[in-house]
Order: structure tokens, then sequence, then C-alpha cells
């Protein structure tokens, strides 16, 4: 029973790390153009960092039908985008002032970030 | 740069292979008329045109020079609209496939399970569901493919979903069911019971749920179709004298465009010719035909009613007021309401957090419960699993939202985001401009008196005559007068204007002065006989205007800005709601509160620069009110803007879309208060839908977990479960869904 208990604990604990703890690995730009793969409930790549003040080019491929991959929505920059399926998506981005933006589908469960430096 | 007006048109070039075509393609493209910029990116075989050139004359004279070309990704809403509905509807029919699959193999499951008892003791009872195990297999691995990819996917990149519950769920209900059926002797006789009917079940009745929620959402989205589904495709423009059919993305600037009675008008634009009536009801809610005649605006997407018009094209392409519309509807439909953010960030954290929950709820059966505590846990983290639906919570906002907005919409109430709608139900005091808001806001002539034996046509003849060189508003009024008795007007000369007083001159040899009493004063001319007259007036809220024909004083000309026909009534629904209301105006106080009386406002302030209203908005702010602010959108700007709600009120399609938080396109007072009906029914439908995702969640996992079994014995069946996950959401789908028939009371 003490081992069913330990391995209960182990599980939370993996799932704690595995779904909050980490951290995806970031994404340099070129000239402040990425193209992001909705797909699997995630972002891909969902981590991209961008030079500061200069407007920022993204393309949302939309390849994941499920309902709150259908709308991005980037809260600091009040911008709210519904992203049509299997097609490419721009999204233009003013210039960004140094600091970390998040993004998310609609329902939060797919999450982003870009990070102007 | 380009010009702001100019539009940037996207294509795809086909059959250039050599570096040399790029100058050549680029060269045919800045041939045609209006292509101001041209860059080919020969890498990707696309090119960028810039300028106001049709699509279709680009892609003739890159054809010309032997080469293809197709437009890139700029597809109309009307195609995005077609295409969409077929991937629905594809998506739709897979979901009632894998439904049926599931369910033909889970319910003869249940069934069996029901009557029987589904337990594993003989070597004849484990082959039997050995073979039932692989069957089922079979369905989950068909049915439910696409649950364990999507979770397997998240899973990888650290993200979890709903299909990592359902997967989880239905997995661990098909591994122990295995276990049994391998391995029973390593477990105690009572729990070597099997659940293979869950896995079948939970997956029939999940499809079905996404199938109807698939046809619900697309019913949310109603208004914007209907809205884009008024667009003409074709426009027929006279050019070169040539009357011709052309693509609406074709139309430009100044064409000269023909359209024939039961058409859609396709462009905005100026009659040029023809008189007709146009049904405008579609975009801005008025239910009557408007005539239209020379100099007279046209929208696009309404509908000609009577004669054929001639108009020239003003505004096309994405700049019609049709285009921002449908531009305006779709952004505030993607947008939330504040009300619905908490919600965002639990359904962010929820799933890893229901995995957590199961895991302690099976941990707790085992340590606690009783036996056999092992097919108890298994039960308790399926079911914890399987209920917890985080779609519920998350489509609780964005459905209403959709439906509230669309809604909206089809009375002509433009709403510029989800936060507007919140704001705009929780207003406490409404401050409405007269002029232009209460009142029609352009000047008519009421009532002509006469001294002196005068005669009233030849009284109106002259005053019409002079005043035709006026540029004064009252002019306005006096000219329109005399257009509708069909005055032939006389020359005026010696034409003076009195700044503040009026106007005299000569007209037939006759002296002429038209003012007011200072002009009279001025001149010493007596006008005794009128002064009880014009008292009246001023408190009938008419500006009384004196008029001299050779020294004597020969009429009293009343001019008014006619208060709406429903005004009044609008305004007693609105008090009705609980609203105060302020009238601010500034007209002199004789009027303003003429004008109050007349439709029922107690609280006016009259005689107030356009500065001062703003200062109105933030005196009341100040008191704790939640301040709405209605006026033309004009000269009220920055009161709209300081107001915690600018209502932004005009006449037809005339207004100003993007000066105020919500714009009634309809003149009538009544889409005001439809306006507030409308966000107060939305943000109900808000709450009723989170408020029954939250206690959905809260009540349905703790009982899933098994906190009621001590107390009543009472532990839910992984199949309910699925059942109840199902209907959540569509229960907020339909119930947002609900609000498309709510109609705003008139009374």
């Amino acid at each position: 029973m003490l081992m069913i208990n330990i391995l209960g604990a182990i599980l939370i604990a993996a799932i704690i790390y595995w779904f909050w703890l980490y951290k995806p690995k970031q994404i340099q730009t070129d000239d402040n153009a990425v193209t992001i793969v909705v797909d699997n409930g995630v972002y891909q790549p969902g981590n991209i960092k961008v030079a500061a003040n200069k407007q920022v080019a993204l393309t949302f491929n939309r390849k994941d039908s499920a309902p709150c991959a259908e709308t991005v929505v980037f809260p600091a920059l009040d911008i709210s985008k519904s992203l049509a399926m299997g097609d490419d998506n721009k999204i233009t981005l003013p210039a960004l002032k140094a600091g970390e933006y998040d993004f998310h589908c609609q329902m939060q469960m797919y999450k982003g970030k870009l990070i102007a430096e | 740069m380009s010009n702001s007006k100019n539009t940037e048109l996207n294509f795809i070039i086909e059959g250039a292979n050599c570096g040399s075509c790029v100058a050549k393609i680029e060269k045919a493209l800045k041939s045609v008329q209006g292509a101001n910029n041209v860059e080919m990116n020969f890498a990707e075989r696309t090119v960028r045109v810039e300028g106001s050139a049709g699509q279709s004359a680009l892609i003739k004279a890159v054809e010309n020079i032997g080469y293809g070309a197709k437009p890139m990704s700029n597809k109309s809403d009307q195609d995005a609209l077609d295409e969409k509905a077929k991937s629905d509807d594809a998506h739709y029919k897979k979901l009632m496939r894998n439904m049926m699959l599931a369910l033909g193999v889970g319910v003869p499951l249940m069934v069996y399970g029901l009557i029987f008892d589904m337990s594993v003791s003989t070597t004849t009872q484990r082959i039997a569901w050995f073979v039932v195990g692989i069957i089922t297999l079979v369905v989950m691995a068909v049915s439910g493919k696409q649950f364990y990819k999507g979770a397997w996917q998240a899973f990888k990149n650290h993200a979890a979903n709903m299909d990592t519950l359902i997967a989880l769920g239905t997995g661990t209900a098909w591994l122990y069911s295995m276990f049994v059926v391998i391995a029973p002797s390593l477990l105690p006789e009572v729990a070597r019971h099997v659940y293979f009917e869950a896995s079948s079940m939970i997956i029939g009745l999940i499809s079905l749920g996404l199938a109807f929620e698939v046809k619900a959402r697309g019913r949310t989205s109603q208004a914007i179709k209907r809205l884009i589904g008024l667009q003409a495709k074709t426009a027929r423009v006279v050019r070169e004298g040539q009357e011709q059919d052309i693509d609406i993305n074709d139309v430009q600037k100044n064409d000269h465009v023909r359209v024939r009675p039961g058409e859609k008008i396709p462009v905005d634009g100026n009659v040029l010719e023809g008189s007709s009536r146009v049904d405008e009801s579609m975009l801005t809610g008025e239910p009557m035909p408007i005539s239209k005649q020379a100099d007279d605006k046209v929208v696009a997407g309404s509908i000609n009613k009577g004669g054929t018009l001639l108009f020239e094209a003003t505004h096309v392409g994405h700049e019609t007021t049709l285009a921002n519309i449908i531009n305006m509807v779709k952004r505030a439909q993607n947008s939330k309401p504040s009300i619905g953010r908490l919600a965002d960030v639990i359904s962010g954290i929820f799933v890893p957090t229901v995995m957590i929950i199961a895991i302690l709820a099976a941990l707790a059966w085992l340590n606690f419960g009783p036996e056999p505590s092992i097919a108890y846990a298994v039960v308790a983290l399926t079911t914890v699993l399987i209920i917890a639906c985080p779609c519920a919570l998350g489509l609780a906002t964005p459905m209403s939202v959709m439906v509230g907005v669309g809604k909206a919409a089809e009375s002509g109430i433009l709403i510029r985001n989800g936060e507007s709608l919140q704001t705009t139900s929780k207003i406490t005091t409404m401050i409405l401009d007269k002029t232009g808001t209460i009142t029609q806001g352009a000047p008519q002539v009421t009532d002509v008196v006469t001294f002196n034996s005068a005669d009233e046509n030849n009284v109106m003849q002259l005053v019409a005559s002079l005043e035709s060189s006026s540029e004064h508003p009252l002019a306005e009024a006096i000219m329109q007068h005399a257009k509708k008795q069909n005055i032939t007007l006389s020359k005026a000369t010696d034409f003076d204007a009195i700044t503040g007083k009026g106007v005299s001159g000569k007209v037939n040899g006759q002296i002429l002065l038209f003012g007011n009493k200072a002009l009279m004063d001025k001149y010493e001319i007596a006008v005794d006989e009128a002064t009880e007259q014009a008292h009246r007036f001023a408190k009938e809220a008419k500006t009384p205007m004196y008029f001299a024909c050779d020294n004597q004083l020969t009429a009293l000309i009343a001019v008014a800005d006619p208060i709406k026909e429903d005004s009044a009534e609008a305004i007693k629904r609105l008090q009705h709601k609980g609203i105060h209301l302020v009238m601010l105006t500034g007209d002199n106080k004789a009027t303003a509160q003429a004008v109050a009386k007349k439709v029922g406002i107690d609280d006016f302030i009259a005689e107030v620069l356009p500065q001062d209203k703003v200062n109105e908005v933030s005196k009341r702010q100040q008191q704790g009110e939640i301040v709405g602010m209605t006026g033309d959108g004009i000269n009220d700007a920055p009161a709209l803007a300081k107001a915690d709600v600018g209502f932004a009120i005009g006449t037809g399609t005339d207004v100003a879309i993007e000066s105020a938080d919500i714009t009634l396109m309809r003149g009538s007072l009544h889409g005001l208060a439809d306006a507030i009906a409308i966000s107060s029914a939305t943000i109900g439908n808000i709450k009723q839908n989170l408020f029954g995702a939250f206690i959905y969640n809260v009540a349905g996992i703790p009982i899933a977990a098994g906190v009621l079994y001590p107390f009543f014995g009472l532990l839910l069946n992984p199949v309910v479960a699925g059942a109840a996950m199902a209907l959540s959401s569509l229960t907020v789908v339909t119930n947002a869904n609900r609000l498309r028939f709510f109609k705003p009371n008139k009374s």
C-alpha cells in the first residue's frame, strides 16, 4: 500500500513538472518574422524572441480543428483574431516595447510567449 | 509607402521558371492602370501589387504575356464562410459515424451488464471477455482515434486538453478490464469485473455531443453570415458609354454603377440620376424603405425597391459601410468581456488539476475504501477524468458574445467589443445630447404668422429669395420649406449678413429684413403685435424669426428642431429600466426646458459648451455613476470617449462607425434602449452559462470522486460521466443560441 501511495505522489509530481514547470525552448527570429504552427494543442514554436521597437510579422498556420485553436488572443495588445483552418493567417503586431507578451487561444489551453528585447 | 486608401493584392505566378521573367511580369503588371507598386518574389513565385487596380485586370495582364496568375489567399468573406460550412459538415458526419460505431458496441454491452454480471471467473468467460476487449480496442482505435492522437501530441508538447482526459479515462477503464481478463488471480474475487462498455460508451457519447456542438456553433454565427450574404457578387458599371457586368472586386472608385429594381446596391456611392426607394433594414434596422434621388447616398448591401438608379461609386471593396460593419462585428465577436476572463484562467490550468484530483481520489479509495477497493479506485479515477469538462467553461462566454453581438447587429446596433457589452448592461446614468439625438437635428419651419394682411406664400417667396444667399443653419430650414411648397425664387441684391442678428437685402425692389428681435430693434421696427406670439413660440421650443418688408413687420416665422417621433416612448423605456437620464444642449434654457418637458426628462442642462459636456460626464462619474453618453459622434467625440460607454447615434448609414463604443445605425432612440436590453440579456446569458459550467464541474468532480459514497453510497458510473460531459458543452452552446430569439421589449 505504501508503494502505491508513493507511486501516486510521484505521478502527481510528474504531472506538475511536465505540464506546469516545463519551459519551452526559446526560438530566435530573423527579421522579426515567424511562422507558428497551431497543432495538437500547442503553438510551435511557443517561446519566441523578437527585436523590440520593430513590427513583428506572425503567420499562424492552423492545423488543429479544436474550437479553442480558432482564436488567438494577445491580451496586452488587445488583439484577437480568428484563424482559418488549414491556412496561413498573417498577423502584424505593432512595434513592441521590450517585455514579455503572452498569447493564447480563447480558453487559454494553448499558450505562447513573445519576448521583445 | 503606399497610400492607405490603396489596396494590396497578392498573386501566385505560374509558369515563371527563369529570373528574367520577373522583369517581364513586373512590367506587365505596372502597365495596368492603378497599379502603383509591383514587387515580385521569384523564390516564392509570388507578386504583390499595391494600388487601386482591379484583380482580374492584373491577372489578364500576366496571362497576356504567357504566364498564369492566381490570387493568393485573398478569399472573399463568402468563400471563407462556404469553406467553413463545408469543413464543419464533414466534421459533423465523421463524428456521427464514430458515434454510431462506438454506441453500436457500447449499448449492447451495457445492456448485457445491466442484466447479467460482467464478472470474470471461468475460463470461458475469460476467453469471451478477451474477444470483447479486442473489439473494444478496435472501436477505440477507429472511433476514438482523434482523442488518443490529440492527447499524445499534446502530451509530447507538454500540453493537456480535453483529449487528454478522454484518452486517460477510457484508457484506464480498458487497461484495468484487460488486466482482469489476463490475470484475474492477482485480484480479489469481488474485484474481477470488466468495464469495456464504459470505454465504448464514453467515446460514443462524447462524439455525439461534439457533433451536436458543431451544428449549434454554426448557428451562433448566423448574423455575420447574413451580413456577408448582403454583399452583391457583381456590379453593372457604365464605362465608356457601355453597360457591363463586372466582378464586385473590380469596381473602382468613381465608376458609374446602375442598379435595377430588386437588385442589391453593390458598393457605396452618390446617386447621379433616377429615384427610388431603398431598403436599408438589414444594415440599420430601420424598417421603412428610404427614398433616394440625385445627391443622396446609397450603401452597399441595401436593396433597391423602386426605380432604376445610376450612382457614382465612392467607397469600394473593404471601404464600404457594409465591409466596415462586417469587420467590426467579427472583431467584437472574438473579443471577451472581463466577466469571462476568470473562466479562462481556470480552464488554462484545468486539465492537469483534474488529473491530480483523479489520482488523489483513486489513492483515497485504495487507502480507505471498502473492498474491492481497487475496483472502486478505478471507477473513481475514470469518472473524475471523464466528467470534468473544460469545454463548458471555455465556451460559456465566447458563444454568448457571438450570438449577442450578432443579434445587435441585426437591429442596426454595432458593438465594439465584449467589454462595451458588459459595461452597457451596468449603465446607471445616460446623458443624451439634445440636437440630433432627441431631436431630428435639422431645423424646420413650423409656423408662419403674417401681419397686416400679408399673404403667406408671398412672404415665404421673399424670405426664401433673401435667404438663398445665406449660409446660416436656419436658412437651410427656410429653403427646405420653400422647396416643399414649390416656390420660385427671385434674385436678391444688396445682401448683407449682420452677425448675431440676421440678414438684410432687396428682392423685387422691396427692402427686406429677416432675423431676431435685435435686428428689428436695430432698424427701429415696431414688433409689439408679435410679442405675445413670440413668447408662445419660445415656450414650445421654437425659435421666432421676425420678417420686415419696407420697414414694416410682415411676418413671424417659427423655426424648430422637431423632436423625433418615438423619442418620448424610448425615453420611457430607458427610465423604466431605472436609468437616470440627463439632457445636455447648447440651446437656451427655454428651448431646453420645453424639449425636456415634452419627452419627460427632469434633469437637463442648457447652454452647455462642447468642452463642458466632457466635464458633465466626469462629474457624474465621480458621483459613482456608470455613465453612458449618446450623441451624434461628431461634435460630442470627447464626451463619448470620456463616458464609460459612448453611443454614436446616426441617421441611416451616415454615422461614423469607429467613433464610439456602440454605434446606433438607426436614428431612433429605441436603438439605445434595444442596445441596453441586448447587452443585459447577453451578460445574463453569460452568467447563466458560467454558473452552469462552474456548478457542473464543482459538483460533478467531487461526486465522481466519491465524496457522496460514505453518506449515500452513491458513486457515479463512468458512462453517466460520459453522458454528462457530452451534455455540458452542448447545454452551454444551446443556451447561447437561445439569445437569438431575444426580442427587446418595445413597451
